[in-house]
């Protein structure tokens, strides 16, 4: 006869808990609202997931550093509470970008702000984690999540991106699956601390290290699918021009950020067992998606579809921060999307509020290059705003993206690989002519048509959430400090 | 007032910002107001400057990102001083000269924040603080040459753009590296400039880094093989881009050399002599071959330009006090003289339309005061004895002297080319029969066009008869420089070529 098990309930530590269910009934209250009353304006619905958002980012930010709880499943070290922190509040940039004066349906459902909470507590629980099965479960809810997402957005090209994204994360997935039945089979053991454990006993023994390796390559595809490195990354410029503009700038930053926590806990352990290959399989990978990407970018005709090689590329960037494998690196890392996002999500979103249900330039792009052109005639701030997302984003000081790269740069050399920097130096090069080109062709050039107003989809919601994105990125080098030290701190507590 | 060089850093850039509110048709009496003010505010720092003191003086240090050794760190000295005043006079002179132009709001605007950045290059005592205004320098001219340029002016800003963005990202690195190398030394996160001249670095570190500010500095200088954006820049840019550019951004180019080159790795420049000899040797009398054979006057003073500043490189590898002060001096000449040459010709092509040489002559005739005044850059551009100029060639030829003689003497033969174009131009513009229709009719400069030229002309000549002011401070920093510089040298052959004058008045 069985043991009866006696758990006390002080030991499942449920406060590590608290932030992900929070998320998850905010959801459920949005959905019994929706069976309630379906007539529900879609402000309602945004508001009331701020609201959400903001208690579970109170909540996170009431955690104690390095716990463990939930039968020592769920892993609150200073990675997962800054990973969690930036996961929301990139969400709470996000969502008001629902509230556009034109009507675009995917957000007067309800559905959509539900699945929009699931998919944060899906992300929350990935890195909130060290334990393999924990983390699958995490990605595939926020994956799903956000296939569902992007096919609202319900035109033609955003099926194909939902569809192909599905196919591509069911591949991914697969992939994470076998990694991590081979790492069960080398080690007996799915929690990440006790599999450092077992490899470091084992990674002497002959013919063993090819298992080994195997496994980190299985796992590494996995998440190159995730965060778009190359060859893995074809997906995405197809995924981000069907998705709707915020949703794309969105996909560029916060599931990355989760899908790198991961690959900090998993790759970090690799190297440091002194699997050497591993460093260099991501360093080459890093070197050749930042400068394919970029190279790749630079003959796009469509803005969106340049961003979207350009978020490739500052993927790249980041993921050679983490193949140094120092406090410094991964430091970077949360540095440089800390600082990105804004500005990215910020270029997005002047997309997003110049898009026009027809497309009135061209018959396949929804914003092609001649949209922009002589902005600065037609609508001087909007194309003054939309310049300093650009030469942010090239990395012109002293704007945000500036202060991430030099960071990252400084990891590299700092860790020895002066190469390295060198590299992102002259990646920086290539990129700032595919950002430069828009920059001409709002300020250089005449207008293609007589347009009166490029801005059809502007609201005061959005406008304050673009000047707080500007604010951001302009106003980097005040903030940096606070930012670096607390980062810094918390990834040192955590002992990355 | 000790802080008066965040003063004029952040005056025009606050102009810049307030002038979005002014109207129009006032815009241009505003900027060159605010200009004017900036002018007399850098004057106020040359009288309130202590000319016997050779150290940085007037420094403020506000951290900003201690835990990355980055602070908001100015200072100024004899070196930096008089490109500061140069900068706020060009600028002055500059806008002050304009004449119509469309959308002169914009253009006021974005010269207010083009000075901010001119000002905070060569105020910055931090490197980043340094990178900083270097980079953002490169936007206002992007758009000045491509919003108000000729028919090929998106490339050529873009190209101006691209250039100067690589070698600065490489130089980047480099400063990235003497901050780590600094931080493994003591422990601390720095990017004062200061701070990194008490770094002694091993010759081979020296050498890389040498090489990697070298490509930063060398594309904005521009050295020979990187002068290839220059032309064009200067081809396509409106008259008043030109002469910024020529003016002042030029000179950030030299002048990082003198502030972070030479005193950070003097091991490595002292065996960079040769290379870099050689190059400014190429660069001179090859460019000078070239802009004999332009058919376009702004052309000619755009390569004369890459000449003389191969001359001011010279100087500055000379590695004694003749040769550093004058190329520091020939700074400010080479500043002030194509300053007004790129004006002049711009007052012809808004007359005629047209820049060709084969347009012209016989102009002596119609248009006396513009002859008269062309005549005399001219002549301060070739290095006539008396003029600005010669003082500094001079002194850079001198010093050179030391190190090599047959350098000197074929470097010497530039100016003997520099006349022989630039006399091909006065010949074929000024003399000669008035044989064009249309220049018949020119009118002589007004008002406004020569009462912007004739201080230019006066600086010319007071400078070019008692250089004293300006060269004593010039000197005296230098000389700290190059004490400081054998000082730190490891190599006895540095040391050896390193020459400090005993003391400062041996080199007037």
């Amino acid at each position: 006869m069985l043991e009866p098990i006696n758990v006390s309930l002080e030991s499942l530590n449920l406060i590590t808990l608290a932030p992900m269910l929070i998320a998850i009934s905010g959801a459920l209250i949005i959905l019994i609202l929706d069976l309630i009353n379906n007539k529900l304006h879609k402000s309602l619905y945004v508001m009331l997931t701020l609201l959400v958002l903001f208690v579970d980012f109170g909540a996170v930010l009431g955690l104690n550093v390095n716990e463990r709880g939930f039968f020592d499943v769920m892993l609150i070290d200073g990675v997962s509470i800054i990973s969690q922190l930036m996961i929301i509040g990139g969400s709470m940039i996000f969502i008001p970008l629902a509230l556009t004066s034109k009507r675009f349906h995917e957000f007067s459902y309800p559905e959509f702000f539900a699945l929009f909470l699931f998919m944060i507590a899906g992300f929350q629980f990935m890195v909130a984690t060290d334990n393999l099965i924990l983390i699958f479960v995490g990605l595939e809810t926020a994956s799903l999540a956000l296939y569902t997402l992007i096919a609202l957005h319900n035109r033609a090209n955003s099926y194909e991106a939902a569809v192909k994204y599905f196919t591509m994360g069911a591949l991914a997935a697969g992939f994470f699956a076998m990694g991590s039945a081979v790492v069960y089979a080398l080690t007996g053991s799915i929690e990440l601390y006790k599999v450092a454990e077992v490899m470091a006993t084992r990674v002497n023994e002959t013919g063993l290290m090819i298992a080994i390796f195997g496994s980190s390559v299985l796992l590494l595809v996995a998440f190159a699918f995730k965060i778009s490195l190359f060859p893995f990354h074809t997906w995405v410029p197809d995924v981000y021009e069907g998705a709707s503009a915020p949703l794309a700038g969105y996909m560029s930053v916060v599931p990355k950020i989760a899908a790198f926590v991961v690959s900090i806990r998993i790759f970090g352990m690799y190297i440091d067992l002194g699997v050497e290959w591993v460093r260099i399989v991501i360093l080459v990978m890093a070197v050749l998606t930042m400068t394919l990407a970029n190279i790749m970018a630079l003959v796009q005709n469509d803005v969106k579809r340049m961003l979207a090689y350009s978020s490739i590329s500052h993927a790249g960037f980041i993921m050679a921060a983490l193949a140094l494998d120092t406090t410094e690196g991964n430091t970077a890392i949360f540095m440089y999307y800390a600082l990105f996002m804004f500005t990215n999500l910020g270029a997005f979103a002047m997309l997003w509020i110049s898009r026009n249900k027809k497309r009135r330039f061209d018959d396949r792009y929804d914003h092609p290059y001649e949209k922009f052109a002589g902005l600065i005639g037609i609508m001087p701030m909007g194309a003054v705003i939309m310049a300093l997302f650009m030469l942010s984003l090239a990395g012109v000081p002293p704007f945000s993206v500036f202060w991430g790269k030099i960071y990252v740069m400084q990891a590299a050399v700092n860790a020895g690989y002066i190469w390295l920097a060198i590299v992102m130096g002259l990646n920086s090069a290539i990129a700032a002519y595919y950002y430069l080109k828009l920059v001409v062709y709002m300020f250089l050039k005449d207008p293609v048509k007589d347009v009166e107003v490029v801005y059809y989809n502007i609201s005061r919601p959005l406008m304050v959430i673009i000047g707080l994105a500007t604010v951001a990125t302009v106003a980097a080098i005040f903030y940096v400090q606070p930012l670096v030290s607390y980062l810094y701190y918390m990834i040192s507590a955590s002992g990355y | 007032m000790e802080n008066i060089l965040s003063i004029l850093v952040f005056f025009p850039a606050v102009a810049g910002l307030l002038g979005f509110v002014i109207d129009k048709d006032s815009a241009k009496a505003y900027g060159v107001t605010v200009a004017a003010i900036e002018f007399i505010l850098s004057l106020w720092l040359w009288f309130s400057f202590d000319t016997s003191n050779a150290g940085m003086q007037f420094v403020e240090m506000i951290p900003l990102i201690p835990d990355m050794g980055i602070s908001y760190y100015v200072g100024v000295d004899g070196i930096s001083l008089f490109i500061i005043i140069l900068a706020t006079l060009m600028t002055m002179i500059g806008m002050a000269s304009m004449g119509e132009t469309k959308n002169m709001k914009n253009m006021i605007i974005t010269l207010l924040f083009l000075e901010m950045t001119m000002i905070g290059v060569f105020v910055a005592l931090d490197a980043i603080i340094f990178y900083l205004f270097w980079e953002l320098s490169l936007v206002p001219m992007l758009y000045i040459v491509g919003a108000w340029g000729g028919p090929l002016r998106v490339y050529a800003s873009i190209k101006f753009f691209l250039y100067t963005f690589t070698g600065s990202l490489i130089m980047l690195v480099g400063m990235l590296f003497v901050a780590y190398i600094y931080h493994s030394l003591t422990g601390v996160w720095s990017f004062a400039i200061t701070d990194w001249y008490a770094l002694v670095l091993p010759e081979n570190y020296q050498l890389w880094l040498f090489a990697a500010f070298f490509i930063g500095f060398a594309i904005k200088v521009p050295m020979f093989p990187f002068h290839t954006w220059l032309p064009y820049a200067h081809g396509q840019a409106p008259t008043i881009g030109s002469v910024i550019l020529a003016a002042v951004l030029l000179k950030m180019g030299t002048y990082g050399f003198v502030r972070f080159t030479l005193p950070m790795f003097p091991d490595a420049s002292v065996a960079a002599i040769t290379p870099i000899a050689v190059l400014s040797l190429i660069m001179v009398i090859y460019t000078a071959m070239v802009a004999y054979a332009q058919k376009d006057i702004k052309q000619v003073i755009a390569y004369s330009s890459v000449s003389h500043m191969g001359i001011i490189m010279l100087g500055l590898f000379a590695m004694n006090s003749e040769g550093i002060s004058g190329s520091v001096f020939q700074m400010l000449a080479h500043g002030i003289v194509s300053g007004a040459l790129f004006m002049l010709v711009g007052m012809i092509y808004e007359r005629r339309g047209t820049k060709l040489l084969s347009e012209f002559g016989g102009l002596t005739a119609v248009m006396p005061k513009f002859a008269i005044i062309f005549g005399i850059m001219l002549m301060a551009s070739v290095g006539l004895p008396l003029t600005i100029s010669f003082v500094g060639e001079f002194l850079v030829l001198l010093g050179f002297y030391k190190v090599s003689p047959m350098i000197t003497i074929l470097a010497g033969t530039s100016i003997i080319l520099g006349a022989v174009y630039m006399l091909r131009v006065m010949k074929m513009a000024f003399f000669g029969p008035l044989d064009n229709e249309k220049n018949k009719n020119l009118k002589d400069l007004n008002g406004r066009e020569t009462w912007s030229l004739i201080p230019l002309v006066a600086i010319v000549i007071w400078l070019g008869v008692y250089p004293k002011p300006v060269l004593a401070p010039i000197d005296n920093s230098v000389n700290a420089l190059l004490g400081f510089m054998e000082e730190k040298a490891i190599t006895q052959e540095a040391k050896d070529i390193i020459i400090v004058a005993k003391s400062s008045k041996e080199a007037n």
